[in-house]
């Protein structure tokens, strides 16, 4: 049995304005390592919300959650940035890519604020993953310059460059024509074979979800199936 | 290691808005310009202005002032518990107005380590003759040298040597006023009569002019040698001691302590003139605040450019705290940026400020009055620079502090899924 990555314990949480309406209902599940577990449901069902709790970004909810075995409940702003800089990689829908910056220099901005490294190897592996991606020759360009699934990979990329636990998806292809999908998709695959990369992915797109490992269906707030 | 991928994320940030940036930063070279020029320049004048008077007037001065004495002959009667006298019409009674011991005052004065120097000095009122005319002045009998060196005597001759005041006997230099109205060239005897009536023809050496009107035009200048021989008095005959003291700020008590010591009447400056110290003070606490309101004013211009950028990047900032970012390292690059706009805005500041002040230093400035100025006077004080390199940052800090704080509050999740 692989070990339990990140674990949910009857988590709730309401919208309060302009009245209290609750938007997760008791939701608890685990997820073990090297699982590639798709978060599928209809609009508003709240599952993008339960992926900002699981994120650690969303800290207001009740309930326990712990990823890789310690609670994250009551931590500090710094110790939970510390938490999604080492642990979690993500993927939005939307690249977020720093246009200020090379695609190489996105890449190793979190790796370079982790400081586990030093910086020429941070960008040594910056290029590694890049070349994982198939994108290593674009590196030196603005992100701006890229085609829109170039882009989705170099943030990939940049979920990947500390080696994360986990890492999240907002409907990563949500953005995307079906040629790049495919290949995003193609990429989150791989990794969860070759790297035995865990993966958390919210999406409104079934045939995604039917190729993923596990599928977890949400409906009003509550874990259906 | 982490300051300087925080120092990179905020030069990249203020390179993307480098126009903004600039004009920020124009801002603050602007104010700090301003804020040095108006300082240097504006205590460049008090000090012109205070040095009108206050470099010529002893920071004490020890005299004989005529005053009735305190001891009247009825106090020494024996006094009764239900009597009280009353004297009307207290004359002070005839008394010499010279300084008794001057010679043991002088000596004494010179032991001591807080006084700078000391200038004795006689002076008396006499008529100048012209013609049939005789016009009211002073003459002033002044040691040449201590004159010179404590109260900048020679700055104040305009023609003429100083020197041959003490070199040519019955020697006198004239006010420009008086030498103007009595027509005297240098070289010219002018007859002078005392106010007991004695008469001595005296050799215009040169002119003198302080730069007010009124005492150019009344007062002259003769070596304490020739006073005391216009007199007819003995060669101790002292009527003032001016003394200069290391520390201006002791005058009072020592004026003070003067007076009991030497038995004699003292006055000292911060009495004798206290309308100039608060018109200097004033003056600068007015360039003061018209410096920090310029620089306010430019910490409001770093403030919105700030707020603009944020708004901007909002999605930068968003996932910069989703990949691990913590609130305290947002804030540390806007703070960053801020001060950095600060850092090199205030130091092209205080290199332009040091530029204008040198370029007003060379502008001619000529007037009758002070004859020693002969540019807009500029003064070049340090702790001027040091201010406006602390207030630089402090206000770029503060302008920074808000809009950061702003930022570092940003919450990823809303912003992420606004999209």
């Amino acid at each position: 049995m692989s070990a339990i990555v990140l674990e949910a314990k009857h988590i709730n949480k309401s919208f309060h304005d302009p009245i209290t309406i609750p938007v997760l209902k008791d939701i608890s599940f685990q997820l073990r390592e090297s699982e590639f577990v798709s978060i599928i449901g209809k609009s508003g069902c709240g599952k993008s919300t339960l992926l900002y709790i699981l994120s650690t970004m969303d800290t207001d909810f009740e309930g326990e959650l712990l990823i890789n075995n310690q609670s994250v409940v009551g931590e500090t702003d710094a110790a939970l940035a510390l938490i999604r800089n080492q642990h979690i990689g993500f993927v939005f829908q939307f690249h977020y890519l720093l246009n200020e910056f090379s695609v190489l220099k996105n890449v190793m901005l979190p790796g370079l604020k982790l400081g586990q490294y030093s910086a020429a190897e941070v960008e040594h592996r910056a290029y590694e993953k890049l070349r994982i991606l198939g994108i290593e020759k674009e590196a030196l360009k603005k992100p701006n310059q890229l085609s829109g699934g170039q882009k989705q990979r170099v943030a990939i990329a940049r979920a990947l460059i500390n080696d994360p636990l986990l890492i999240m998806g907002d409907e990563p292809t949500g953005n995307l024509d079906k040629k790049n999908s495919a290949i995003v998709f193609d990429i989150f695959k791989e990794l969860a074979a070759s790297y035995k990369q865990t993966l958390l992915i919210v999406t409104h797109d079934n045939e995604f979800a039917a190729n993923t490992q596990r599928i977890i269906e949400m409906e009003d707030g509550k874990i259906i199936n | 290691m982490k300051y300087k991928l925080i120092a990179d994320i905020a030069k990249s940030l203020l390179l993307a808005r480098w126009k903004q940036t600039l004009i920020a930063a124009v801002g603050v070279t602007f104010s700090i310009t301003m804020f040095i020029t108006l300082l240097s320049f504006m205590s460049g004048l008090n000090n012109m202005l205070d040095g009108l008077i206050l470099n010529r007037t002893p920071h004490i001065r020890l005299y004989k002032d005529i005053k009735p004495n305190a001891q009247q002959p009825i106090t020494l009667a024996k006094k009764r518990d239900t009597t009280y006298n009353f004297i009307h019409s207290i004359k002070p009674k005839r008394e010499r107005i010279e300084l008794f011991n001057s010679a043991t005052i002088i000596s004494a004065l010179k032991e001591d380590k807080r006084v700078l120097g000391v200038a004795p000095k006689i002076a008396t009122q006499i008529f100048y003759n012209v013609g049939v005319m005789n016009i009211t002045g002073v003459i002033n009998g002044i040691d040449i040298e201590a004159e010179s060196k404590l109260f900048f005597f020679k700055d104040y001759v305009v023609a003429g040597n100083f020197m041959d005041l003490k070199n040519v006997t019955n020697s006198i230099i004239l006010g420009k006023g008086v030498a103007d109205k009595l027509m005297l060239n240098i070289g010219d005897v002018i007859q002078v009569t005392t106010n007991k009536g004695e008469q001595l023809p005296l050799k215009v050496v040169g002119y003198f002019q302080s730069g007010l009107l009124d005492i150019d035009k009344s007062q002259s200048y003769c070596s304490i040698a020739t006073t005391q021989k216009l007199l007819g008095e003995a060669n101790n005959y002292i009527t003032d001691l001016q003394i200069k003291l290391k520390d201006v700020a002791l005058a009072p008590p020592m004026a003070k302590e003067m007076q009991e010591k030497f038995g004699v009447d003292a006055i000292d400056v911060q009495t004798a003139n206290a309308q100039f110290e608060t018109g200097s003070s004033i003056r600068s606490l007015i360039s003061y605040a018209v410096g920090i309101t310029l620089l306010i004013v430019a910490g409001f211009g770093i403030y919105n450019i700030l707020n603009m950028m944020i708004y901007e990047k909002m999605d930068s900032i968003a996932i910069l705290k989703a990949t691990g970012f913590s609130g305290n390292d947002v804030h540390a690059i806007f703070i960053s940026i801020a001060l950095s706009i600060g850092i090199v805005g205030g130091a092209g500041g205080l290199l332009l400020g040091f530029g204008l002040s040198s370029i007003i230093d060379q502008i001619p400035f000529n007037t009758a009055s002070l004859p020693t100025v002969k540019t807009y006077p500029i003064i070049y004080n340090p702790t001027f620079y040091i201010i406006a390199t602390i207030f630089s940052v402090v206000t770029t800090y503060f302008a920074g502090f808000f809009p950061s704080r702003k930022a570092s509050k940003i919450d990823p999740v809303i912003i992420i899924r606004g999209k």
